[in-house]
């Protein structure tokens, strides 16, 4: 079965690259969710091995998503990679303290972001 | 990394979007004569917009987009933080740093690089944010206990502090909405409570069924008090209660001062990018929903000029009536396309996103494949492009995974190493057809025809022709779990696909030869909106069946019908046409009228055709289908309801369930035949 990645990101066209370098590695897809409502008609509609998540999202933020699925008994143990900012320190403390495996700072390194995917799903 | 055109064209479509947001977002920033009461939400859209250039400008190395966005970025931060205050030099800095993004980006575009001096630009901003003035915001209080603190952002932080120390009243709302509706149901919601406060945060809690649907929590700041508040929303199951916190910090004297200097706000260029505006497709649906109401409003007046020339003669008044009718009929045709028009969108989106998909199946597969792409530019209804994606995805798949062979494989079979796969679409009149064509393998149909014995979808008594063998492919259960492989088999088969389509008012076709590739055509209406129907009479019903699933009719003699297997056929050139009488589908009393002449509608979906036996065709229509209500919407055959010129209520036939019916009964039919050894004729060759 190929790894499946929920990509969480309102930025199209960084949803989009996100995405394609996931599915760089060989047996991987991903599912994009354009922001947290999306995210969230997605968890119950695919099994996702991994989700990236942005932080800074209108309505429901990437903390909010950490926090619902660490604390859902379905999802509880998908890892999660969230995706700050160089200033967004706080947010990522924070992001980790919920539950988040990883994370990477934008702009990202592609190669980077598959290590970490690879990592995080085989390990 | 992907292909960096690629990254680069996207990344200048989302810009110019995102440009045409911040000048929106930056021009009501502007009217807002007293700066300290700029709305938190767009000082923080004009936060986002920075910060996604900023990320994005970035991974395509575009440096000087990058830089200025990343010094706008941070300026824009410093603000919604409160730690500087929207002065006017602030004001001049972002409509100029804006005027700039959007001329790197359209030399970007214009293939000239990133062409423009931005050491100026980064000159000033430095200057406002050094030389401006402070924020007479207090320092953030760390005095809130409040579990909740820990999902918000450091933003939605600052804001939960700055409405406390304005002595706002925050109320924590609790909601619960259906998994189905919820995103709706919340911008909804949403928007009425953005008029009463500004909405902190929008906290999901994670318990979440479908049987108990999804509670949100959010946290409003507002004036309003608590009664206030209960009487705007009194709907059930919301839930309003005050935020429990220490209320600390002092009111502050919050007079910022704005010094107005620069004088070159203005002077450049505010034109957007492409002169377009951004629709809500729902506004375009209400539209074409009063465009469909005023087509019927017309057949009427049609109807009553008809009645009137031919009851009262050539009278100047049934004259203008018909002149005023004639002109209406054109100027309504006229809204109609155009409405319908600007629904359109290229198909090439979607073939955009099926290179990828190519492009990374083909390197997972160890196969090689040449894509070659054609009418990119053809259009089709935006809510079809959403439809037929998945669809267009599945096929594709299917030609690289089963279609095309391995390297070697081509190699021995004398044909090109690099595979081919067409993708192609043309416009046919008001159908637009959509192929993928592989010069793979073709479809072995001895295998076919094996797989259908085994899984019990074949009669082995009987001969099948190549046209019902490929029917076959699209039935349910065909494609098993125990060949799903990773790349085509997602548990999905070719039936959902022919389903999908057919959903669509669809038709596939299949062209195979073995060792050259085979090629699947989908003909699509190009909108679904308002439709040509076929109008015929049964007895004293009368239905609308949609033209474009037909695809002829005739007039055959009832000596021409037989009975083969207790169902009624006809032969149709060389092939035989299973009949299907509406008058037995709906139950209707048998005719009194002699019977030797028979009208046959032949409609086909997806590969299956029948004929549908009426009692005459009345003529074509241009019809606008309605759904049933609650009462009718599940009576099988029946699509919906629609009103004719006469101001009759008549309905539509359900194409693809009548054929889906007829094929069921046949399969059933078939089980009883074998359970008592049946009798009837021999084996029929078709």
């Amino acid at each position: 079965m190929p790894k499946k990645v929920l990509v969480v990101e309102d930025s199209a066209a960084m949803r989009s690259l996100i995405s394609s370098t996931v599915e760089e590695l060989v047996g991987y897809e991903t599912v994009e969710a354009g922001n947290g409502f999306e995210a969230l008609k997605a968890l119950p509609a695919h099994r996702f091995d991994l989700i990236i998540t942005d932080i800074n999202m209108p309505d429901i933020n990437g903390l909010e998503i950490v926090n619902f699925v660490k604390n859902n008994s379905a999802y509880r143990n998908i890892p999660m990679i969230i995706v700050t900012t160089e200033q967004g320190a706080e947010d990522r403390k924070k992001g980790l303290a919920l539950g988040a495996t990883e994370y990477i700072t934008k702009p990202f390194d592609p190669e980077r972001l598959k290590t970490i995917v690879k990592k995080i799903t085989h390990g | 990394m992907p292909k960096k055109e690629d990254s680069l064209k996207e990344f200048i479509a989302e810009a110019e979007e995102i440009i045409e947001g911040l000048n929106q977002n930056l021009l009501a920033m502007e009217a807002t004569e007293d700066k300290t009461a700029v709305r938190p939400d767009i000082l923080n859209a004009i936060f986002r917009a920075a910060h996604t250039l900023k990320g994005m400008s970035g991974m395509v190395s575009l440096k000087k987009i990058s830089e200025i966005s990343h010094r706008l970025e941070d300026m824009l931060d410093s603000l919604r933080m409160g730690k500087l205050s929207l002065s006017q030099p602030v004001m001049d800095t972002l409509f100029k740093g804006m005027d700039l993004l959007r001329g790197l980006i359209e030399s970007v575009n214009a293939g000239k690089g990133e062409e423009a001096d931005i050491a100026p630009m980064l000159q000033q901003i430095q200057q406002v944010v050094t030389g401006g003035p402070e924020s007479s915001s207090s320092p953030e209080s760390g005095e809130i206990d409040l579990d909740l603190l820990k999902v918000l952002t450091e933003y939605e932080t600052h804001r939960l502090n700055e409405n406390i120390r304005l002595k706002l009243n925050l109320f924590e709302i609790t909601v619960r909405f259906a998994l189905e509706t919820f995103d709706k149901d919340l911008a909804k919601l949403n928007g009425k409570l953005q008029s009463s406060g500004e909405i902190i945060t929008t906290l999901p809690s994670p318990g979440m069924s479908a049987e108990a649907g999804i509670v949100f929590k959010l946290i409003i700041g507002t004036k309003s008090d608590l009664k206030t508040l209960q009487s705007q929303f009194p709907q059930d199951g919301l839930e309003i209660r005050p935020v429990d916190l220490k209320r600390e910090g002092e009111r502050t004297d919050e007079t910022n001062p704005t010094v107005s200097t620069d004088e070159d706000k203005g002077s450049g260029s505010i034109r957007s990018i492409t002169p377009t505006v951004r629709v809500d497709i729902g506004k375009l649906d209400s539209l074409l929903n009063v465009a469909g109401e005023l087509v019927l409003t017309k057949a009427v007046i049609g109807q009553i000029s008809k009645e009137m020339l031919q009851n009262q003669g050539f009278t100047t008044t049934g004259i203008e009536l018909q002149k005023a009718y004639q002109a209406l009929d054109r100027r309504v045709g006229e809204l109609q396309e155009g409405l319908v028009e600007i629904r359109m969108i290229p198909i090439g989106q979607v073939f955009d996103r099926l290179v990828r998909v190519v492009r990374k199946l083909s390197r997972d597969l160890g196969k090689e494949v040449d894509l070659q792409i054609s009418g990119e530019e053809t259009k089709l209804d935006k809510s079809m492009i959403e439809e037929i994606a998945d669809p267009l995805m599945h096929l594709i798949r299917n030609s690289l995974d089963h279609g095309i062979e391995l390297k070697s494989d081509r190699l021995k079979a004398g044909k090109p190493e690099v595979g081919i796969i067409s993708l192609r679409a043309v416009q046919k009149g008001n159908n637009v057809v959509i192929e993928v064509e592989d010069d793979g393998m073709g479809i072995d149909l001895a295998k076919v025809y094996q797989k259908g014995l085994e899984r019990g979808l074949l009669d082995k008594n009987k001969e099948y022709d190549q046209r019902e063998l490929i029917n076959v492919l699209f039935t349910p259960g065909f494609s098993t779990a125990e060949e799903v492989t990773e790349v085509s088999g997602r548990g999905v088969g070719l039936d959902v696909v022919a389903k999908n389509i057919s959903k669509l008012s669809g038709l596939v076709d299949v062209e195979t030869e073995m060792g050259k590739g085979t090629k699947f055509s989908i003909t699509l209406p190009i909108t679904l909106v308002i439709i040509k129907a076929l109008v015929v009479r049964v007895g004293t019903e009368v239905y609308a069946i949609p033209l474009n699933s037909v695809s002829e009719s005739l007039m055959i003699q009832s000596t021409d019908v037989r009975t083969v297997e207790r169902r009624e056929v006809t032969r149709l050139r060389d092939h035989t046409l299973a009949l299907q009488r509406i008058r037995d589908v709906f139950g209707l009393s048998p005719s009194e009228s002699r019977e030797d002449r028979l009208y046959v509608i032949v409609v086909g979906l997806a590969e299956k055709r029948i004929g549908l036996v009426v009692d005459a065709i009345e003529g074509q229509q241009e019809i606008v289908i309605k759904s049933l209500g609650e009462f009718l919407r599940e009576t099988p055959g029946i699509a919906g309801a629609t009103e004719l010129g006469n101001r009759k209520t008549i309905l539509v036939l359900d194409v693809a369930a009548l054929i889906e019916e007829a094929i069921r009964t046949q399969a059933v039919d078939k089980k009883s035949d074998k359970a008592t050894k049946r009798k009837t004729g021999q084996p029929v060759n078709l």
